[in-house]
């Protein structure tokens, strides 16, 4: 049978649909990998939902469930939904239950568990993270996931494809936040229109895996219901060094270069510089330099999207012998611990400590408006996270700009929005 | 079915359906403040069997799913715009409220009747004696519409036939 043309998205859920073939629009039903859920959209809102069916879950093997939003429990209703949360882990017999290890989006790869060709559905907004595998994962809501426990099935609008291609190399002190700020910049947070969103072309292929994550990421901020990037060599080893199989033949999840695509954008990576997106939308994104002096009160690095050990490197190239300004703080919040431990052993996390950083549990935290560092009323914060709307990560009247960690970090050291070409030393030069 | 046609512009947020401020509350409250500022009124005049007409990329915003519920609590028959966000359209059919894709649907004007077939998908205007086409629904979302969603539709004793993993 000859097949025509597809897209690397369309592959993946044609695969999940059992079918050789699917057209964008097409509405298909799915079979799921894969469900991840955490102790936020989980449990307390699932259970429920599979009470009212009469329901169990289709394969617990096939689930992954996390604790990282109401980590650490600091009141009585976050210590009762964990409680609840491992309750059901043990009830339902789910052995891929990662307990306070870290952000789920960043805890599932170290497990190897997010695999090209797999078909995933995640109960959180950023769940496009795991297409930085090759896997379609997309989030949805409680009474999505619900069904999806319940039959290990979804529905499915084959999605059309938008393709980032970004020729060249990244400069020194840049970093795929930068790349996904310009493109927030470029397109707006609708710019993604739903549909499946593919980076590729050499600055993606020369970015390793934690900062394909952060890309894919980020594609919720974009407005896609995934984000792609075609596995090569660097996924599979790095799924392997983790624990996890990759099938013989996944070079043929990638695009067909005759396929139709919905948009196709050409960029070259060596003429984005540092990004900082202003408040209140990762859209309102424009290059370090247009920004005059402006004050800041505090710097966060933490996040899914954010705190990865790339994430900590990048900020260390920077903070290496330095301190941070009189008057700013500098919360770090590793976003796993596993990341932490490397971190601790190979120096990373002293530079940040030496610097000023303060150290906050592995957790979505302060990024998803969460645990006691919330920000106060008028912080001015720089952040490495993905979302800076009003109020997200504490007080209304808090203002947050978005940037790499490369730039959080020297913004932290001047106090104010920097440019953080300055502070790299050439011998580390990317 | 032909139920009073409620018209709204493009880009119609989640907090528009269901606001920020009022997410603490049970769906009934949630409904209450429901287009509140878009269509002031609403929630109080809305009768079952109503349509609303919308621009493109209704539903925008959050994954918040009491967007589509307080539509489908107030008795909204069914959404038509140009357009959806894709997650309120997956919310949409998974809470019963049907979804119509129809690039025609500035054509239908305030106080026209209608009828919808969702099977077939056309939209039949009583008024103009137009018929506006939207693509067909598949059987899983004519199903879920049926049932009143995907929970009721996933009940143990639910009659409803299973989704086929080869293909809808």
């Amino acid at each position: 049978m000859t097949t025509a043309p597809q897209t690397l998205a369309q592959k993946l859920v044609a695969r999940a649909a059992g079918r050789a073939h699917v057209l964008p629009g097409e509405i298909v039903t799915a079979s799921v990998d894969l469900a991840m859920i955490h102790d936020s959209g989980g449990p307390r809102r699932v259970r429920p939902l599979l009470a009212q069916m009469g329901r169990k879950i289709w394969d617990p093997s096939r689930v992954a469930l996390v604790t990282d939003h109401f980590v650490p429990a600091d009141t009585e209703a976050s210590r009762a939904i964990l409680e609840l949360t491992r309750e059901f882990a043990r009830i339902e017999g789910i052995a891929k239950f990662y307990d306070q290890q870290g952000i789920c989006h960043a805890v599932l790869p170290q497990h190897g568990l997010v695999q090209p060709g797999m078909f995933i559905v995640g109960g959180d907004s950023h769940s496009p993270t795991g297409g930085a595998f090759g896997a379609y994962m997309f989030g949805v809501g409680a009474t999505d996931m619900a069904g999806v426990l319940a039959l290990g099935q979804t529905w499915l609008t084959v999605p059309q494809t938008i393709t980032m291609e970004f020729a060249g190399r990244l400069g020194p002190g840049l970093s795929a936040k930068d790349i996904m700020l310009f493109l927030c910049g470029r397109f707006g947070m609708g710019g993604g229109k739903s549909q499946a969103v593919e980076y590729c072309g050499p600055a993606i292929a020369a970015l390793p895996m934690q900062e394909r994550m952060t890309l894919a990421n980020m594609t919720a901020e974009l407005g896609g219901q995934t984000g792609l990037i075609a596995p090569d060599a660097v996924t599979v080893a790095h799924i392997l060094a983790h624990g996890g199989a990759v099938e013989a033949d996944w070079q043929r999840w990638h695009s067909d270069a005759d396929a139709p695509r919905l948009e196709h954008h050409r960029f070259d990576a060596a003429e984005i510089a540092p990004q900082v997106a202003a408040p209140h939308s990762p859209a309102n994104s424009r290059p370090v330099g247009d920004y005059d002096p402006t004050p800041l009160d505090l710097a966060y690095i933490g996040a899914c999207t954010g705190a990865k050990l790339a994430d900590m490197r990048m900020a260390a190239r920077v903070l290496r012998g330095r301190r941070i300004a009189r008057g700013m703080r500098m919360l770090l919040a590793p976003a796993t611990l596993r990341d932490q431990n490397i971190a601790a052993e190979e120096g990373t996390l002293g530079i940040l400590t030496d610097a000023g950083a303060e150290l906050l549990p592995n957790a979505c935290g302060i990024c998803a408006g969460y645990g006691s560092a919330r920000l106060g009323e008028n912080v001015r914060a720089i952040s490495t996270t993905a979302r800076n709307f009003r109020g997200r990560m504490g007080a209304d009247s808090s203002q947050v700009w978005l940037a790499s960690p490369y730039t959080v970090a020297a913004s932290a050291i001047e106090g104010r929005i920097a440019d953080p070409r300055a502070y790299l030393d050439p011998e580390g030069a990317a | 079915m032909s139920g009073r046609i409620w018209k709204l512009g493009a880009n119609i947020d989640t907090d528009a359906l269901a606001p920020g401020k009022v997410m603490h509350l049970p769906i009934e409250g949630i409904a209450s403040h429901c287009l509140e500022e878009a269509l002031p009124g609403f929630s109080a005049a809305v009768r079952p069997g109503d349509f609303i007409v919308a621009g493109e990329n209704f539903g925008i915003g959050s994954s918040r799913e009491q967007a589509a519920e307080a539509l489908r609590h107030l008795g909204v028959r069914a959404v038509i715009a140009p357009s959806f966000a894709g997650i309120f359209y997956r919310n949409a059919f998974n809470l019963g409220l049907p979804a119509l894709i129809c690039a025609a649907a500035d054509r239908i004007r305030e106080g026209d009747r209608i009828e919808t077939d969702l099977a077939t998908g056309q939209i039949r205007n009583l008024t103009t004696q137009e018929v506006l086409v939207t693509p067909a629904l598949p059987p899983l979302l004519t199903d879920l519409i049926s049932a009143g969603g995907l929970v009721a539709y996933l009940r143990a004793d639910s009659t409803a036939p299973r989704p086929d993993p080869a293909g809808a």
